[in-house]
């Protein structure tokens, strides 16, 4: 806890003295590990004088952060409207069966992969769509998933 | 002017589809061939189902357009048009689009460069009329005309509710205060929604001038867009749109000479779908949890950091410098007497042409899913089309002549909200539709209103249980209480639209909620827990592939023999059904 973090120093120096920052601040401390961690959060509150409470409530709020650690790569399915009746329901299932998840399981035991379910990421018109990172495959079925994830293993 | 130009669509869905690898394959071609090529990308031209989509005009003839083609034809259409080769061009010619046909039957203000420009170069948008909107209100117009000129064109905020822009305007400016912020509203969150991504991505600069021209009515000096994070593309072209602005003098201190100052930020959202509501969104610009409070004081009284501050959503401003170039006359030439201009709709679901169209206000709905829509996708009828995300509703298809203006959409009990429009057709269940809804608002509600927070969440109970079958009939009569309860008793528009989706499914499509509850069916054959799949032993040549595919392993057979699926570990997922090449599964 009172171990020096300069990666988390140097952010915090970067949004010193500007108004409205504790999201943007946060999203880059979670960029160092993925997640975020307790003891991230802990340093932060000490280091900014922001109340751990408040913090919390941030990270707490927002999907984007995530309080476990995550996969190397993270895969979204999208659950908007259109993707919804063209069969996401489908995609997910076989990602799941792809990724060897159980039930209630988001990251693979290897640590590659993340599974979530993310609202709608605005590329309808391609339903069912995934997210891989920053990559955005689109016009899936179940049969594709293998060949999409396979490129990320 | 090269002997050939060339336009690839590179907005996020365009690359989704594959006109990255369309691009690099140009890309390639131009680094060892050498020709006479312009090659640049632009945004979205709103064909979305035609993604990859390129255009190609060479010298002294018309544009070419061609859709879902892949980078080996891209290559091939390119030597066609260098050599006028007839066989190579006759080789692609299945992948020209009669583009006209469908952009014909739109107006196009809000989307006039998107899809045309590069939208990283400013200098494309200067040539189109950039910034003219804001050189004339700033050096030829008052701050109170340029507020005059909005309110006569009858502009209503297009993020949903249909507010009066320009009154809103004239609140802010009235406010007093020596500090005010003007703020752009891109949170887009409804599922089935991407007009301002597709706005954002494609032509940046038309939201930055409408924000500067508001900015510069109300007396702001300092702006924010709050943009969703699921939008990487779209904050991408906004930074640089922003620093290319800053660098000619757009934005930033003495802007054009004028002695008008006017600072732009960019603040990227962390996923809340109720920051879209306009006090919620506010508290996250500052950095805390995203709850809405309590109105008044409205945002032009006390906003940003307690100071007046004016919201407007992406389509909004995006309408401002045209009306300004143009005159308030002519937008309110378009569409009804209390909706002028037009809207853009996010087409898609089980529609031909899924993608952006804009088209006047006063537009019956079938004329947009039918003609500018293309009908729908299959042979399977139509039954409904969803408006305004999780606050709208399912407009079926006796109302299809219903006209797209506020009013008319609100009295189907859908309302107008910020553009998505997805087609459904006999497949879709919809009390399924309803419970996808509810499952999105329960999931989305901050949790300050009890029954925003708790009424919803005992709804989708219920619609959980109507879906699996084990529905009474007294359901029905809950969910009208719980919808009424929730809509009187909720502070936000999230909570207070929350039960649309219910409501109108159970004003148009009771039947299919009772077939669920006493014939314990699911007519569109979607729900899962009352459907059952069946191999078919005359048809199952043993090939396995189910087995394979079943997620739950719950397909058992030898290879060759018939196979068995155990209805006990079955469920119902239908992954066997798309999977099986000899209709050998059958749904019942």
């Amino acid at each position: 806890m009172d171990q020096k973090r300069p990666e988390i120093d140097a952010i915090i120096d970067r949004y010193h003295g500007k108004k409205g920052v504790l999201i943007p601040l946060l999203q880059d401390v979670q960029k160092l590990e993925g997640y975020l961690s307790r003891d991230s959060m802990q340093y932060v509150s000490k280091h900014t004088g922001v109340h751990l409470a408040d913090i919390f409530g941030v990270a707490t709020f927002y999907t984007m952060f995530r309080l476990k650690p995550q996969g190397k790569h993270v895969v979204r399915v999208c659950k908007g409207t259109a993707c919804h009746v063209s069969g996401a329901n489908l995609i997910t299932e076989a990602i799941r069966s792809e990724l060897g998840l159980k039930k209630d399981e988001d990251t693979t035991d290897d640590g590659n992969f993340t599974l979530m379910e993310v609202a709608c990421l605005g590329c309808c018109s391609l339903a069912p769509v995934i997210m891989v990172d920053d990559t955005t495959h689109g016009k899936l079925t179940p049969d594709k998933v293998g060949g999409v994830l396979a490129k990320y293993k | 002017m090269s002997q050939l130009m060339i336009k690839v669509g590179m907005a996020s869905c365009g690359v989704a589809a594959g006109a990255g690898d369309v691009w690099k394959a140009i890309e390639e071609y131009m680094a060892n061939n050498a020709p006479d090529v312009t090659l640049e990308k632009t945004g979205c031209i709103g064909m979305c189902s035609y993604e990859p989509l390129v255009e190609m005009k060479s010298a002294g003839k018309d544009m070419i357009t061609y859709g879902n083609i892949t980078a080996e034809e891209v290559i091939t259409a390119i030597e066609a048009h260098l050599n006028n080769d007839a066989e190579k061009l006759e080789s692609v010619a299945k992948r020209i689009i009669p583009r006209v046909e469908t952009l014909d039957k739109q107006s196009r203000i809000v989307l006039r460069n998107t899809g045309i420009i590069d939208p990283t170069s400013i200098d494309e948008y200067l040539a189109n009329d950039g910034y003219k909107a804001l050189e004339k209100a700033l050096k030829n117009m008052t701050r109170e005309q340029v507020i005059d000129e909005i309110k006569a064109s009858g502009l209503r905020g297009r993020g949903g509710a249909g507010f009066p822009t320009g009154l809103k305007w004239q609140f802010a400016y009235q406010a007093k205060d020596d500090k005010k912020y003007i703020v752009c509203n891109a949170d887009e969150g409804d599922p089935g929604a991407f007009m301002d991504r597709s706005v954002l991505e494609g032509d940046p600069h038309s939201v930055i001038e409408g924000m500067i021209i508001g900015a510069y009515a109300i007396g702001a000096d300092e702006g924010y867009i709050y943009c969703r994070a699921e939008y990487p593309m779209a904050i991408r072209h906004l930074l640089i749109a922003l620093e290319a602005a800053e660098k000619l003098g757009y934005l930033g201190k003495n802007i054009m000479g004028t002695g008008y100052n006017f600072e732009l930020h960019i603040k990227e959202g962390a996923g809340a779908f109720v920051c879209g509501e306009e006090t919620a969104l506010m508290a996250s610009i500052e950095g805390k949890r995203g709850m809405p409070r309590i109105r008044p004081p409205f945002p032009a009284q006390s906003g940003l950091w307690g100071h007046p501050t004016n919201i407007n959503n992406v389509e909004t401003f995006a309408n401002i410098a045209w009306i300004i170039n143009n005159g308030a006359a002519k937008y309110a030439s378009l569409g009804t007497e209390k909706s002028k201009g037009t809207k853009v709709f996010a087409l898609a679901g089980k529609i031909k042409h899924a993608g952006l169209v804009e088209v006047p206000m006063g537009t019956p709905l079938r004329d947009v899913i039918y003609e500018v829509g293309g009908g729908m996708l299959t042979e399977k009828p139509f039954k409904a089309v969803q408006l305004g995300g999780p606050s709208g509703g399912c407009v079926p298809k006796e109302l299809l002549d219903t006209i797209v203006d506020y009013d008319s959409i609100t009295k189907t009990g859908a309302i107008m909200g910020s553009g998505g429009m997805v087609v459904m057709d006999e497949s879709t269940c919809m009390v399924d539709i309803a419970k996808f809804f509810l499952n999105f608002t329960q999931n989305e509600s901050c949790g300050k209103c009890t029954f925003c927070r708790v009424g919803t969440k005992r709804m989708l109970e219920i619609l959980q249980r109507i879906t699996e079958g084990k529905g009474e009939m007294e359901d029905i009569d809950k969910l009208y209480e719980l919808s009424e309860n929730i809509r009187k008793t909720s502070l936000c528009g999230l909570g207070q639209t929350a039960p649309n989706p219910v409501l109108t499914t159970l004003r148009y499509f009771k039947h299919e909620y009772i077939a669920h509850i006493q014939d314990k069916k699911c007519p569109a054959g979607a729900c899962q827990a009352l459907i059952k799949f069946e191999i078919d032993p005359d048809k199952c040549v043993g090939c396995t592939l189910c087995a394979r595919r079943c997620p739950v392993n719950a397909i058992t057979g030898t290879v060759k023999q018939p196979h068995v699926i155990d209805q006990d570990a079955c469920i119902g997922c239908g992954a066997c059904e798309a999977a099986c090449k000899f209709g050998a599964v059958i749904k019942s």
